[in-house]
């Protein structure tokens, strides 16, 4: 970790802070504060879902069934395994190996379009089949509620996307900077801070999922 | 005295425009924000104006019923989004948080200008929205109304307020990391200002209620772009937005009104020469507020499907509240009692904050109960009480804590009579405007109607002719603060002669504030004991004593 008299550190300090501990401490503890303000912003979203979950369970669990819950699996898989990536990338990072923080990350921002494109495929799906909220031609004698389900599901699942492609923007960023060789063991911070925004955006899928996916199985 | 051109300062450090807009130096970007919320103030303003005029006559002559809608949906809107929410905490918190902590920025120097990007491309899209049709659905933006049925366009200054939201939420952000992570060797947090205690809690309710409002605004988009999550006709409920919006606006209130009370336990100890009464309790108070004030929304919804029973929690609750914001009102009385005061005019405009306040507060206690309320609910009486909060609260915090603190930030001392005239007709102009918007409502005036039955005229004739002086009061300050910049004296490290971090440093501080870090060995408003200080200095405490 932060030592706090490596040269790297001491490179990177910023004039405004005392010490190099300082300023990573001041980083960290700022993307946490950050997480907050995300859990709070979908927060609303998820009372939203629930008050109508509990409202309407039947419509739910009807409109529930149109998802596909085997590319639901294998996404969630396909996220699980990039939070391991981003992870090494992490530790490469601690370990002071430039490469492989770029190979790490580039098999995460893999990983990353693979959901994407599995979930454009659903929407596609979903599209076609008259299911998006703007486009509904769904009959049933439950469709208006579950037109609220599909609302949620697009509004959830679409907020959750876009955060992976800012993730991914950011890590095209960090990997210029690693191959330029910015990141040592001695100063790693974006590094480090851009995983925990990684990690955050994979736990809300987890959530997700079963909240969506699973809620017709009983 | 050093003359101010002979050493760099933040001012002077750089003269192009760039070197203001791509500024990162805390100091400056408060600058920024001043500037542009005083032009938004001026354009709520404006509004106001048409408000009051078109209701000094009880048909409805002047504007037509959807030019009326637009006018107080466009005034609540400035006002709350891009005023008041902004002010003393981008403006002045920005300015002082980092000198009073000690630290040569705030801990995200960058993020701070990003806000106010953020905020000035918000307010353009705003902007942009007014001039382009407007916006009719009142500031609480409720469906059905704002996603079924409004003819304006909504999207666009929906997406206006999505994205200052986030202006606001980034400098909460970079106020709770500063704080936590930049304090100077030595400054406890029990030796911090009271103000940066109120910077504090208010951040707190930035980073967890902003949010909240962002998603819902965004979820009105959706369902303007033919989503149906509020939408009745699918089963969707419109209490539900009301509840995500209050959620966030009640909390919003104390946005503004934590800041002012901030300003004011500043004030009060120094020209009051004293050390403040009651420190922990007040500084307690501030987050006891940040935190009950989350658990209130539902008093906004008292006339609405939510159950009795949680009306009933939340008018308790609402009560509450008020416990805390009257501990500060007791604690400023108590540090004023026998002191040395002095009326210089932020002392006059802290006094009348807390008349103004005080009143609002009260009033506040008659809306929390249940009965009374559905009475006044959507009256004047309601408009009455929030402005006493708002414009008669805040917005004096905000006048107090320009006038202590403008010789910091300009190196200028201003004219000190036509600042008092500025705050009494301040005062004068409104009471004048919002007293008798009480006794109206409580004779059932609605709001927001352009046009009223005849009975009610003589109390709309008295509120625009305050409105007309408050207005007057409003301008003032303007003029003389633009005078001081050009012929006002040079003030010196510590014109008023009192203590506080920020008064070490010179006026304008130079661009890192210190030239070495403090060491801070001493409680805040540690002013000599009121005999002692009489004996040698007239009750004013010497410079040399400063909180360091
Ligand atoms: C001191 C404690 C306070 C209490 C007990 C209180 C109580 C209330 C209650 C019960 C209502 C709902 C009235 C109704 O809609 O029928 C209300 C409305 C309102 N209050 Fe307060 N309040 C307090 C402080 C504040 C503060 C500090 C502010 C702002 C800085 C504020 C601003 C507002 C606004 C804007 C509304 C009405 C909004 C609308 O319906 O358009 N209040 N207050
Ligand atoms: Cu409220």
């Amino acid at each position: 970790m932060s030592d706090g008299v490596s040269t790297g550190a001491v490179n990177r300090l910023q004039p405004h802070f005392a010490t190099p501990a300082q300023q990573y401490e001041t980083a960290t503890f700022g993307m946490w504060v950050f997480l907050v303000t995300e859990i709070m912003f979908f927060g609303g979203l998820f009372t939203a879902y629930l008050m109508y979950r509990i409202q309407y369970a039947d419509a739910f669990a009807h409109a529930s069934e149109h998802l596909n819950i085997t590319l639901g699996c294998f996404n969630t898989v396909v996220l699980i395994g990039s939070s391991l990536t981003m992870a090494l990338a992490v530790h490469s990072a601690r370990m002071n190996k430039s490469k492989s923080i770029v190979f790490w990350i580039a098999l995460t921002m893999i990983l990353g379009s693979i959901f994407l494109g599995v979930k454009g495929y659903e929407y596609h799906h979903k599209w076609v089949e008259g299911l998006f909220p703007a486009n509904w031609f769904f009959q049933a004698p439950d469709a208006p509620r579950q037109r609220i389900f599909f609302s949620l599901y697009f509004a959830m699942t679409g907020l959750h996307a876009t955060h992976m492609i800012i993730g991914m923007g950011i890590m095209i960023y960090i990997s210029i900077q690693a191959l330029r060789g910015a990141y040592t063991s001695s100063w790693y911070t974006p590094v480090e801070v851009m995983g925990l925004y990684w990690h955050f955006v994979d736990l809300v899928w987890i959530f997700l999922f079963p909240l969506l996916y699973l809620i017709g199985l009983h | 005295m050093e003359a101010t051109q002979d050493r760099v300062t933040y001012i002077n450090a750089g003269h192009t425009v760039r070197s203001w807009l791509l500024t990162i130096d805390h100091k400056r970007i408060a600058l920024l924000y001043l500037v542009s919320i005083t032009f938004m103030f001026l354009l709520g303003g404006m509004m106001a104006g048409a408000i009051r005029l078109e209701l000094l006559t009880p048909p409805g002559d002047l504007l037509d019923s959807d030019t009326y809608n637009k006018a107080f949906t466009l005034h609540g809107i400035i006002m709350i989004f891009f005023f008041l929410i902004p002010s003393i905490p981008a403006t002045l918190g920005n300015f002082l948080v980092p000198i009073m902590v000690g630290a040569k920025d705030l801990a995200f120097p960058k993020i701070n200008l990003l806000s106010w990007y953020i905020y000035i491309i918000g307010a353009t899209i705003g902007i942009i929205a007014t001039l382009t049709g407007g916006l009719d659905t009142g500031w609480t933006l409720y469906t059905p109304y704002s996603t079924a049925f409004a003819t304006t366009n909504v999207i666009l200054p929906a997406t206006g307020l999505f994205i200052t939201g986030f202006s606001s939420i980034l400098t909460g952000f970079n106020f709770i990391v500063t704080i936590h992570k930049m304090r100077a060797p030595g400054l406890t947090w029990f030796r911090l200002p009271l103000f940066v205690w109120a910077q504090y809690a208010t951040s707190l309710v930035m980073v967890l209620g902003t949010p909240v409002i962002a998603i819902t605004i965004l979820m009105v988009i959706l369902d303007r772009c033919g989503f149906g999550i509020f939408d009745p006709k699918a089963g969707g409920d419109p209490v539900l937005f009301q509840h995500l919006f209050w959620f966030y606006s009640h909390p919003a209130v104390y946005i503004m009104i934590l800041p002012a009370m901030g300003v004011i336990s500043e004030v009060i100890p120094a020209f009051t020469r004293k050390k403040i009464f009651g420190y922990g309790f007040i500084a307690a108070s501030s987050l006891a507020i940040a935190i009950i004030g989350f658990l209130v929304w539902g008093h906004h919804l008292f006339t609405t499907t939510q159950s009795m029973y949680a009306a009933t929690v939340f008018s308790v609750l609402t009560f509450a509240v008020a416990i805390p914001s009257a501990v500060k009102v007791f604690n400023w009385a108590a540090t004023m009692y026998k002191g040395s005061v002095s009326f210089e005019s932020p002392m006059i405009f802290a006094i009348g904050f807390m008349g103004l306040f005080l009143i609002g507060g009260l009033t506040g206690l008659f809306l929390a109960i249940l009965g009374l309320d559905l009475h006044v609910q959507d009256t004047y009486f309601v408009v009455a009480h929030f402005h006493y909060i708002m414009v008669g609260g805040a917005i004096m915090g905000y006048m107090a804590g320009l006038h202590y603190w403008w010789p910091k930030i300009s190196g200028k001392k201003f004219p000190e009579v036509p600042a008092k005239v500025a705050a009494l007709l301040i005062f004068i102009g409104f009471n004048g405007t919002f007293f008798p918007q009480f006794i109206a409502g409580y004779a059932g005036m609605p709001r927001r109607y352009h046009y009223y039955p005849p009975e009610y005229q003589v109390l709309n004739v008295l509120s625009t002719m305050g409105a007309g002086i408050l207005g007057i009061g409003y301008l003032m300050p303007l003029c003389y603060f633009m005078w001081s910049l050009k012929y006002g004296e040079d003030a010196g490290k510590n014109p008023w002669g009192v203590l506080g971090l920020e008064w070490t440093i010179d006026s304008p501080p130079h661009p890192h504030n210190f030239h070495t870090t403090p060491i801070i060995t001493s409680d805040p408003y540690d002013y000599p004991e009121m005999a002692e200080a009489l004996g040698a200095h007239t009750g004013h405490a010497p410079a040399e004593v400063a909180h360091v």
